[in-house]
């Protein structure tokens, strides 16, 4: 007889959902928020996202052989740093700004604490947070029109992404001008090239449509929680309500939801595992927590958008937020 | 024809959390318990039950029959342990035991090929009155204990604490385990008599208390044996509750929240909420222990798995070999690479098919390569899931960093000793870590730091 046997403590089946089958899938569904970037930005784009992906690989590999960890390129996480990095950069930034950001993404945010699991902040937007501090001038000015359209997405003079627009009409700009300008972000027409990705902003996150189709696919295979993103846009749709007047302005709250980088925040980045909680209602808290600060920053703070301090921000909350949002033990009070 | 509109409108109970695995019953749902050939020899090894081992009564070389009780309850919570099959104490020794880690005082017994039962088993049904005592006292004699895998003594279960109200006797028959289909096949071939068991029970455990309620509890996706158990309820009073299929519906005090939404307190036992949980199978030994007077020496196991040629499920006398059952159901698949008692989840490796069947053993599974998938653990991202299934409210992530780092203090503050163990956390992990293995060894820590 066979003398061979495994003896290993139970379960003996595991689940066919493994590390790598999840990260790939994230992969997989942000393919069509890229193929949009190439549609929208054009070849540029493209490589921009090309060029992120292969530095995060190379520093996730060289930082393998360093601390003599196992070789972890492979199992997708890599790839999904390099693009969201690259979907929140603007179109026009030159070659080296993706190269500078992947390798601060994965060297110093994710292996240094340790590797895949253990950094503390989201690689992607950490590293953009560094780019924004140390290149602010390349970082707020390389945005460029799409093909089809206009970079405002409702203005065919302004020359700033929609939420800087407002944001520019409301320091300088007349009440009356203001009103005007709020009028035509807030028209269906606005709201249509938002939808569709038709404006400018960053490479990744101006088409709602894409960043939803494949984040549809990664809800149904129930590899990312509903409650993150539901409680995050619920909030910023409910605050939006009390800053404008909704008679006068009805599709405020659609505008603010649509615009910049919340629909590819609150999906893909604000529901990175290892920098939210793994408690339902910390996530709950957690999606809330970033809904106020974006809108805060939003309207009062001094960038004109502020979905990646406000996920940042909770990244750094998730310990305190687990440890408060404890499940209650079965047959404990 | 409206029959699907009508299963609709079932009501199915379940609890928090919980894992999904593929089910893999249809390997053995509709292969009927047959018979195996009286085994050469049978290994009975003196510990099958949780508690204190039970004293040997023969020497070697003395002769026995099948159903005479060759080792004798300990102690309070014990069992006795029968031959199940006649002819000579070939040898009594410690050997390696399937379940328990470590050797156990074994009796080993050669057949004579004849099986002359003990004289005092009954060979035919008698309808019969029976007191607390009395079945109680049977049940005790008989060894039986708690066939669902636990294998607790079942004389101790009908006598709780007198302070304690009972008022619910469930019978569990959920079988939530995968691959497992004995319960099942049991509950279709012989529902009547589980059902005189499960009255034996209600009326032990109505010593010292009154009304009693009986409900049977079945997974949805054992339809056949809901019907069959729908049909008596009302000739013998009971009441069945259709539950959904998850993983770990059996396990008690799921089974008690899903039915009765009562909590068992951490710490305590169903009797705290005034429940007793016994299995159907354990219900159908002590119909047979009362009506026959025949001791536990054998029971109805699952043989599956993509590791053997022919599943079954198999009637085995306790302490028949693996080997045997292999050589019965044709040989192996393939390259084995694990043979497990018991279910794919909770069950136990083993390392020798030299192990016997033991009174606690619900099945063996052959798992070859195809099932076998080696998965190096790697770092948890932190995905939660562990979270979301844990039928505990446990965080099991963070209790494996903190066995990791050994600070079983703060493992204890998160609850470690509530976890049960079922592995729905370490199922559902993508990162393939170790959590129960690691959840045994942080509570064994806890308590060995108790005890000094």
């Amino acid at each position: 007889m066979n003398r061979s046997l495994i003896v290993s403590l139970s379960p003996h089946i595991r689940s066919d959902v493994s590390v790598d089958k999840i990260m790939w899938s994230v992969v997989w569904a942000l393919i069509p928020a890229t193929i949009g970037a190439g549609y929208f930005f054009g070849i540029r784009a493209i490589i921009l996202i090309i060029l992120s992906i292969i530095t995060a690989l190379i520093s996730e590999y060289i930082c393998n052989l360093i601390f003599k960890r196992e070789i972890s390129i492979f199992d997708g996480s890599a790839v999904i740093t390099g693009i969201l990095l690259a979907f929140n950069l603007p179109p026009n930034v030159p070659f080296f700004i993706p190269i500078i950001g992947s390798f601060f993404a994965i060297v110093v945010v994710k292996q240094l604490f340790g590797g895949l699991g253990y950094n503390f902040l989201n690689p992607a937007l950490a590293a953009r947070a560094f780019l924004v501090a140390s290149f602010p001038q390349i970082m707020s000015a390389s945005y460029i029109a799409p093909y089809y359209g206009t970079i405002s997405g409702f203005d065919a003079i302004t020359q700033a992404t929609p939420l800087t627009a407002i944001r520019n009409a409301k320091i300088m700009d007349t009440p009356r001008n203001l009103e005007i300008l709020l009028d035509k972000a807030t028209s269906w027409e606005s709201l249509k090239n938002l939808f569709t990705g038709n404006v400018g902003g960053c490479l990744g996150e101006t088409s709602a449509i894409l960043l939803l189709i494949g984040a549809i696919y990664l809800l149904i295979k129930r590899y990312i929680d509903y409650r993150i993103p539901l409680s995050y846009l619920l909030t910023c749709f409910i605050l939006s309500l009390f800053i404008l007047p909704i008679k006068r302005f009805p599709n405020y709250h659609l505008f603010q939801i649509l615009s910049g980088g919340l629909i590819l925040g609150a999906f893909f980045m604000a529901t990175d595992y290892v920098t939210s909680p793994i408690t339902k209602k910390g996530r709950v808290i957690f999606g809330i927590g970033c809904g106020i600060l974006t809108m805060l920053i939003r309207h009062f703070g001094g960038y004109p958008e502020g979905v990646s301090f406000s996920i940042l921000l909770m990244n750094v909350a998730t310990p305190l937020i687990e440890r408060y949002t404890r499940p209650r033990v079965f047959g404990k009070k | 024809m409206f029959n699907f509109l009508i299963s609709k409108q079932v009501k199915k109970f379940s609890f928090a959390g919980g894992v999904h695995p593929e089910e893999n019953k249809h390997f053995t749902e509709n292969s009927p318990i047959e018979k195996l050939p009286l085994p050469k020899l049978v290994y009975l090894p003196l510990l099958q039950h949780t508690g204190k081992q039970a004293k040997p009564l023969l020497n070697i070389g003395d002769k026995v029959k099948t159903g005479q009780i060759i080792g004798e309850a300990d102690g309070k919570i014990s069992a006795n342990i029968h031959s199940s099959i006649s002819g000579k104490v070939k040898d009594l020794k410690e050997l390696p035991h399937p379940l328990i880690f470590g050797r156990v005082l074994t009796y080993v017994i050669e057949s004579d090929g004849e099986d002359i039962w003990d004289e005092n088993i009954k060979r035919e049904f008698v309808k019969k009155e029976f007191d607390s005592d009395e079945i109680i006292e049977k049940v005790f004699k008989a060894g039986i204990v708690g066939l669902g895998g636990a294998a607790f003594p079942t004389a101790v279960k009908l006598s709780p604490p007198k302070e304690k109200v009972i008022d619910t006797l469930i019978i569990n028959g959920c079988e939530c385990e995968p691959y497992l289909t004995n319960d099942y096949r049991l509950m279709i071939e012989k529902p009547k008599e589980i059902i005189l068991g499960a009255l034996l029970l209600k009326k032990a455990l109505e010593k010292n208390n009154k009304n009693i309620r009986l409900i049977f509890g079945i997974e949805d996706n054992k339809e056949k044996a809901i019907g069959i158990f729908d049909s008596y309820k009302k000739d013998y009073n009971f009441e069945v509750y259709t539950l959904k299929t998850k993983y770990p519906q059996g396990a008690e005090k799921q089974l008690i929240k899903a039915i009765l939404k009562r909590e068992v307190p951490s710490g305590g036992l169903p009797f705290d909420v005034g429940v007793v949980v016994q299995n159907v199978g354990t219900a159908y030994a002590c119909y047979e222990a009362c009506y026959f007077d025949k001791p536990l020496f054998e029971r109805v196991i699952t043989v599956s798995g993509n590791g053997i040629k022919e599943k079954k499920n198999l009637l085995v006398r306790i302490g028949t070999q693996i080997k045997d059952i292999v050589e019965y159901c044709g040989g192996y698949v393939g390259e084995i690479k694990k043979v497990i008692m018991g279910g794919p989840i909770m069950g136990v490796a083993i390392y020798s098919e030299d192990m016997p069947i033991v009174k606690g053993t619900t099945g063996i599974l052959f798992f070859n390569e195809k099932e076998v998938i080696l998965e190096k653990e790697r770092d948890c991202i932190r995905c939660g899931r562990c979270v979301e299934v844990c039928p505990m409210g446990l965080l099991p992530t963070e209790l494996h960093k903190f066995i990791k780092r050994r600070e079983f203090d703060k493992a204890r503050d998160y609850s470690l000793l509530d976890c049960i163990e079922c592995g729905s956390c370490a199922f559902i992990c993508p990162a393939r870590i170790k959590l129960v293995q690691s959840f045994k060894f942080g509570k064994q820590e806890i308590i060995k730091k108790e005890r000094k």
